[in-house]
């Protein structure tokens, strides 16, 4: 057993982690145990929900099929993290309390229960981080990966493109 | 960034990683020491006024998403004269907060708000009785805000209710006579607070159950078919080769009976294990099939209860001149929470605690109880809220799972459900086959109407329990469960009615529970499509001939505002029908679960060559009384009219001869972004009337009102759902 164990290393939020783990853990696992953290969370196992989404150098990573031996030395943002990853997207000298992703959700009340949101937040961050503009038939199918139990779709999208307004303004 | 790591945390002791510990939000006073529930009878079981001039409100009912730790709130802070940013409210807790009940039929605000508003009264009285001594001034003259007290005309004679009663008890009695304040006094109630959980849920800051951890746990997973049998059948192991898993070193076998399971101190060794564990299962024939379904239902031996006979129902659908017939065959529907119940379970010789996301914490101490062999003062069970759960989900029986394996094993167990778990072993919303008719006269009155329906009821032992050696029972019956008096025709005048239940047997079907709206979309189908097709016989739009057989105000009320909300304009349904590929529809259907009244509009388009049907636009509105805060009732409505849609057009638990076979989202498709309706959502607001419940009544509405906009669009009247491309590709065809 511990013979399969290995030291790994990759940044979490900017900051450099060392973890021990078997290579074939999932990401995820390594993240809510090892690392304390509540962003990404179990929905499926499978990669079919989205409940357990990071960034992974930016892009949108199911992490319940991502095996941690592969972001090894790789750059990982969560859902705790968005605020310093938007300054630092936008070259802001201070991290912002929510990234405008995260206050459009607070702003629409978009949430009920709230499980799926932390994927919802990492997706819609990634999607405005590429397409500042989106069109919402291009919400649609940038979010049809995520799911949602409660039915808050409606909300998400007018959230979505409250961000988007925002973030236009910060550019202005 | 400094970030405690969760060994760190883990070093630190064995109390609960994370999460705020209880004692904090009471200031010393000696809360969960001692097994609950705390006295109902005594003002400080319901609220606690801290030296900082807050409070925070005891509160029964869990936050499942719906805003009730906000709104319920919203009530103590009118009666007790404080701003929502003074007051807050604790976990729910067998040692702390009152038993309110289950938060079950959406009466978080129906049943506990009369309690927290009258309590608060309480509070306030005796708070004022106090400032009075204090103050040496007659109650009468005195006024508070912000809970300062002070006296009329004189301002600087005050004094704070922290410094009257901070930190320590009322000791007095709530004999729920002090007088509360009328509508037009409320300062919150019935405005649109912002939700209290809501920026730590964006964060990721908020303690879902999923988080929760403790010092020496183990990971924890069951072992069981991917997919359950007949309720009656359970799972029986036959052969179980604990030499599998020799090459996880770290994991073991915990077993009872046919109760499997196994743990590990890493979660995916656990993960690992439950999958490489060879178990050889008993798979003899228990279950119809899918395609066999309806038919078993139709045939089976039933106890039948007549739920409402009124009349001469048999003449007159035999002499009037318009009669219609409808049938609904619904399916098997799962609540398929987002994520996965967990539990985590400390189970001692004596004593056991148990973190979980039961909607009823009390309900789950007794069952617990029974379960462990403990008195049930020895149980302590906390609320952590998982994901939305729309009913009896698996949170039982993962809370009797996880407290199994802790007891096996010696050790607190953490036990996350798989999604094949949950989606394999629910309580599903049970399938229903109804028939309906009705006939109208001339003039377009509604004046026969005759219900049957088959179902069966719910499990009343839990799978785990089940397992271990329990015979299984059913659920004590219950009105929700049979033909509903009030979704079968009951909102309009008919002069002859008759409703007649057939119960099915559980232990020879799935297992049953109850899920968001128990039935009422099926009711609904059958029952607002056969009303709808009497419209059309009598040559009358839909929804004039709604009104015209509706006398009661308030259903009358959230019809026009449903109506009004989507520019409803008269015509004759199927009058702008066309043959284009793609058509669109509209529909109107009016609903309740027990005694809101919801209607709905549904605007839908079907594409005649690939049989898809999408919703473009769902009005739905609600007449739920008194609403404490629109804003959550407009989330809600918004909810249930996106989850109708869901059920209407994709959801179907489909199972072998053997086995469920849908056990995750591929096989149990949930609508996705791309085919999400517009959504209209509108309370119809009554502060003057008593508070009913406001999550699950428009779903009814909106099934039926989805049906009948699929005639409209097409001249057809579908009898089953939910509308998959080839269920419509072949109604199509049919004609």
């Amino acid at each position: 057993m511990l013979k399969t164990m290995a030291n790994l290393k990759f940044r979490v939020n900017g900051r450099m982690e060392t973890v021990s783990a078997a290579p074939d853990t999932p990401l995820l696992y390594v993240l809510a145990n090892d690392l304390a953290l509540q962003g990404p969370r179990f929905g499926c196992g499978l990669a079919q929900c989205g409940s357990c989404s990071v960034l992974v150098n930016g892009v949108e990573t199911r992490s319940c099929v991502t095996p941690v031996s592969s972001v090894e030395g790789k750059s990982i943002t969560t859902l705790e993290g968005l605020p310093e990853w938007y300054a630092a997207q936008k070259k802001l000298a201070h991290a912002p309390e929510l990234h405008p992703v995260q206050q459009a959700f607070v702003d629409e009340q978009a949430v009920q229960c709230g499980y799926c949101f932390n994927g919802m937040i990492i997706k819609a961050s990634e999607l405005l981080s590429k397409n500042p503009k989106p069109s919402e038939a291009e919400i649609r199918s940038a979010m049809n990966g995520h799911l949602c139990r409660c039915g808050t779709y409606p909300r998400v999208i007018k959230a979505i493109q409250r961000a988007a307004n925002a973030m236009a303004e910060v550019a202005r | 960034m400094k970030r405690l790591r969760r060994r760190d945390f883990l070093k630190a002791g064995g109390a609960l990683v994370i999460g705020f510990p209880l004692g904090s939000a009471v200031d010393g006073q000696e809360r969960g020491n001692t097994a609950g529930p705390p006295d109902p009878k005594q003002v400080d079981t319901w609220l606690a006024i801290h030296a900082d001039n807050t409070a925070t409100v005891f509160i029964g009912f869990a936050e499942l998403g719906q805003g009730n730790s906000t709104s319920l709130l919203q009530i103590a802070a009118d009666e007790l004269d404080l701003e929502m940013s003074q007051i807050k409210t604790v976990r729910l807790d067998t040692n702390v907060t009152p038993n309110q009940g289950g938060t079950y039929s959406s009466a978080s605000i129906q049943r506990g708000g009369p309690q927290i508003r009258t309590a608060s009264a309480e509070a306030r009285l005796a708070l004022l009785q106090m400032a009075s001594k204090k103050l040496d001034a007659p109650a009468d003259r005195l006024t508070v805000a912000k809970g300062v007290v002070s006296v009329k005309e004189d301002g600087k004679r005050s004094v704070t209710y922290g410094e009257l009663v901070g930190g320590k008890l009322f000791k007095v009695p709530f004999t729920g006579s002090a007088p509360v304040k009328t509508p037009a006094e409320y300062k919150v109630v019935g405005t649109r607070v912002p939700r209290n959980d809501v920026p730590a849920k964006v964060r990721g800051k908020y303690v879902y159950m999923q988080h929760v951890r403790v010092a020496g746990m183990l990971h924890g997973r069951v072992v069981r078919p991917r997919g359950q049998s007949a309720y009656g059948a359970g799972a029986k192991v036959l052969e179980l080769d604990e030499s599998s898993i020799r090459g996880i070193p770290g994991a073991r076998v915990v077993r009872r009976g046919d109760f499997v399971g196994v743990v590990a101190e890493n979660e995916w060794d656990a993960v690992r294990a439950a999958r490489e564990l060879k178990v050889t299962w008993d798979s003899t024939p228990t279950l119809p099939g899918t395609a066999g379904l309806y038919e078993q239902m139709r045939a089976s031996k039933t106890n039948d209860r007549v739920v409402t006979e009124r009349g001469d129902v048999n003449a007159v659908l035999g002499s009037a001149p318009h009669v219609a017939t409808q049938i609904c065959r619904g399916p098997y529907q799962a609540h398929a929470p987002f994520g996965p119940n967990c539990a985590l379970a400390d189970v001692k010789a004596d004593s056991a605690l148990m973190m979980c996301s039961t909607q009823d914490v009390y309900g789950t101490r007794n069952s617990l109880s029974r379960l462990l062999g403990l008195a049930p003062e020895k149980v302590r069970v906390q609320y952590y809220e998982g994901s939305g759960t729309y009913g009896h989900s698996c949170y039982d029986d993962v809370a009797q799972a996880a407290a199994l394996m802790s007891q096996l094993a010696g050790k607190p167990v953490r036990l996350q459900f798989m999604r094949w778990d949950e989606h394999g072993w629910d309580n599903y919303g049970p399938a229903h086959v109804g028939e309906v008719k009705a006939a109208a006269d001339a003039s377009g009155k509604i004046v026969a109407y005759e219900y049957h329906g088959w179902q069966h009821g719910w499990i009343g032992v839990e799978t785990s329990a089940q397992l271990t050696g329990s015979a299984v029972a059913e659920f004590p019956a219950g009105a929700v469960m049979g033909v509903s008096a009030l979704n079968c025709g009951g909102m309009y005048e008919i002069p002859n009615r008759r409703l007649i239940s057939h119960m099915l047997p559980t232990k020879d079907y799935l297992k049953g529970g109850w899920l968001r709206s128990p039935l009422d979309l099926s009711f609904s189908f059958a029952s607002e499509q056969a009303i709808d097709q009497l419209a059309y016989l009598a040559g009358i739009d839909p929804y004039d001939f709604r009104q015209r057989n509706i006398t009661d105000a308030r259903w009358r009320g959230v019809l026009d505002a449903a109506a009004h909300a989507a520019k409803w304009t008269p015509r004759r349904a199927g009058a702008s029908r066309t043959d284009a590929k793609v058509v669109r529809g509209r529909g109107i259907g009016v609903g309740t679960h027990l005694a809101s009244y919801g209607a709905a509009v549904a605007e839908i388009e079907i594409n005649r060559e690939t049989g898809h049907v999408v919703a473009k636009h769902l009005y739905g509105a609600i007449d739920a009384g008194q609403v404490v805060n629109p804003e959550f009732v407009e989330n809600q409505i918004s909810g249930q009219l996106v989850q109708t849609a869901s059920r209407m057009f994709k959801e179907e638990v489909t199972f072998s001869k053997t086995n469920v076979t849908s056990v995750d989202w591929k096989s149990y498709p949930i609508l996705r972004f791309e085919e999400s309706p517009e959504v209209t959502a509108v309370v119809v607001q009554h502060l003057d009337q008593r508070s009913t419940g406001a999550g699950e009544e428009v779903m009814a509405a909106a099934a039926g009102a989805i049906a009948n906009a699929f005639f409209d669009a097409t001249g057809v009247r579908m009898s089953e759902y939910p509308f998959t491309p080839a269920r419509v590709l072949a109604a199509l065809k049919a004609g």
